[in-house]
């Protein structure tokens, strides 16, 4: 589904990703992790090209996507992206937040696209917080809708850049739970996060990112009971 | 001191029609130089120079030149440059469009810029081609943060209509100086055309603070 080829990313004179290459199956979870500052939002940023990469080919559905001629937003439909920070729009209510790329951007009729968004809020549990502005919603609820937001386009593939690092401890619990029920609907996720925990029990597989380069790329259990390197030992020795 | 508003009664009909004039070029030159601010302002964020440098060359044109010049300008050069015979507000109207598009599109920039990168990013990555994002999600949120600064403009606007009075144009002032000069009366006409741009200014402030705190219902 995703494959990235000798990814170079450099912002002036830092080089933030040094050589990365991944590939991830069709409703395969991988979970991105590694210390702050290592690259992990610029790697995930990449995949839907927020970022341009300097040098290497990444690969959406064997279509390459870092190629000039390629409809990127046609590709970045496909591809949902929840931010740590939400990211609603804040002039519009929750179910407008909702409806306004099916409508806009798939063409989807209104009617159809509400029945939609309805059923995806009954899905994060916020079915009575459809015309609610964002400002009126808790962080944990915020998050919830963002995800819906990005559900509502029917996505193959769902990026999430720290979606719980925003919220107050007692709501990540009900962000990750959304979150978790996702994983078993066969959607692919990269979800780059701090909850060790989380990543342990939903990823299919864990990418440690350390200064730029992919050190890492083992199954969960792999990686928590024998890492590899002595950097990511020492990562997890202080995250757990 | 002897007043004589007894005498103006007759000639408010004739003053109010005025004011007809002057609202009718203030909204008017409020709405255009608003569209071509907008244009203006994402002429500035663009990454393509030409029309970045237009953009900035012009607003330094209007900004390094007193209004009443452009306005003469274009009302005694049209004529001779197009053979139009251009009438007075048609003048007023273009030149403060023109003029009031430059100081509105600094604003829009500024407002534009004030909105949260994440906005742009979440758009993008929904793949929102840029037009809507720009209009659906930017703007109006730009919008929002610069409202008091725009109504600001448009009092600047309405107070600066009285220079169209200077090229024949009959507006609220003209007319007061009509007046006066027919009878002898240079006090009650101004105080009353001054009494009614005052009434006008303090309503469009109130109208804006309504306005901004329906606004921010959403906040
Ligand atoms: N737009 C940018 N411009 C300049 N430097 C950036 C930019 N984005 C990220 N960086 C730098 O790149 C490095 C990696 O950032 P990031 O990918 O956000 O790391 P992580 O998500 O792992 O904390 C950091 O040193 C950060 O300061
Ligand atoms: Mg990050």
């Amino acid at each position: 589904m995703i494959e990235v080829h000798n990814l170079w990313k450099s912002f002036s004179h830092l080089h933030v990703l040094k050589d990365v290459s991944l590939s991830i199956a069709q409703g395969e979870v991988c979970a991105i992790i590694g210390p702050s500052g290592s690259g992990k939002s610029t790697l995930l940023r990449c995949l839907n090209l927020l970022e341009q990469p300097d040098q290497g080919k990444i690969l959406i559905r064997n279509q390459e996507i870092t190629s000039p001629k390629m409809d990127i937003q046609k590709i970045r439909q496909n591809i949902g992206m929840v931010f740590q920070h939400f990211h609603l729009f804040p002039h519009m209510t929750v179910l407008e937040n909702m409806i306004y790329a099916p409508i806009h951007v798939k063409n989807i009729p209104k009617k159809q696209a509400i029945l939609k968004a309805k059923e995806l809020l009954e899905r994060v549990n916020l079915t009575n917080k459809a015309d609610s502005y964002p400002a009126r919603l808790s962080g944990g609820q915020r998050q919830r809708v963002a995800i819906a937001r990005s559900l509502a386009m029917e996505p193959e593939i769902m990026l999430f850049d720290e979606p719980t690092s925003a919220l107050d401890p007692e709501m990540v619990k009900e962000v990750l739970e959304v979150i978790r029920n996702l994983a078993h609907t066969g959607i692919t996720m990269v979800i780059v996060t701090h909850e060790m925990a989380f990543a342990k029990e939903v990823a299919d597989r864990i990418c440690f990112l350390d200064e730029g380069q992919l050190t890492e790329n083992l199954s969960p259990d792999e990686f928590f009971s024998k890492p590899r390197t002595k950097r990511a030992r020492q990562f997890l020795e202080k995250m757990l | 001191m002897n007043l004589h508003f007894e005498l103006i009664l007759e000639i408010i009909p004739y003053i109010l029609q005025g004011l007809f004039i002057t609202l009718e070029f203030t909204l008017l030159s409020a709405i255009l130089g608003f569209v071509w601010g907008v244009v203006l302002a994402l002429f500035k964020i663009s990454h393509n120079k030409i029309l970045n440098g237009f953009a900035v060359f012009y607003t330094s044109i209007f900004r390094g030149l007193p209004l009443i010049l452009s306005l003469t300008l274009v009302y005694f050069a049209t004529p001779q440059l197009f053979h139009y015979d251009i009438t007075a507000l048609e003048a007023g109207v273009i030149t403060f469009t023109l003029n009031s598009a430059a100081y509105i599109s600094e604003t829009i920039r500024a407002g534009i810029a004030a909105v949260d990168r994440g906005q742009r990013e979440a758009a993008i990555a929904l793949g929102i081609p840029y037009r809507k994002m720009m209009w659906d999600i930017i703007l109006p949120q730009a919008f929002k943060n610069i409202l008091p600064a725009l109504v600001n403009e448009s009092i600047a606007l309405l107070k600066d209509s009285a220079l169209v009075s200077t090229i024949g144009a009959t507006d609220l002032l003209r007319r007061a100086n009509i007046v006066a000069a027919e009878k002898y009366l240079y006090f009650e006409p101004l105080l009353l055309v001054g009494f009614i741009y005052y009434i006008l200014i303090i309503s469009l402030t109130w109208v804006a603070r309504i306005l901004e705190r329906r606004m921010r219902r959403s906040d």
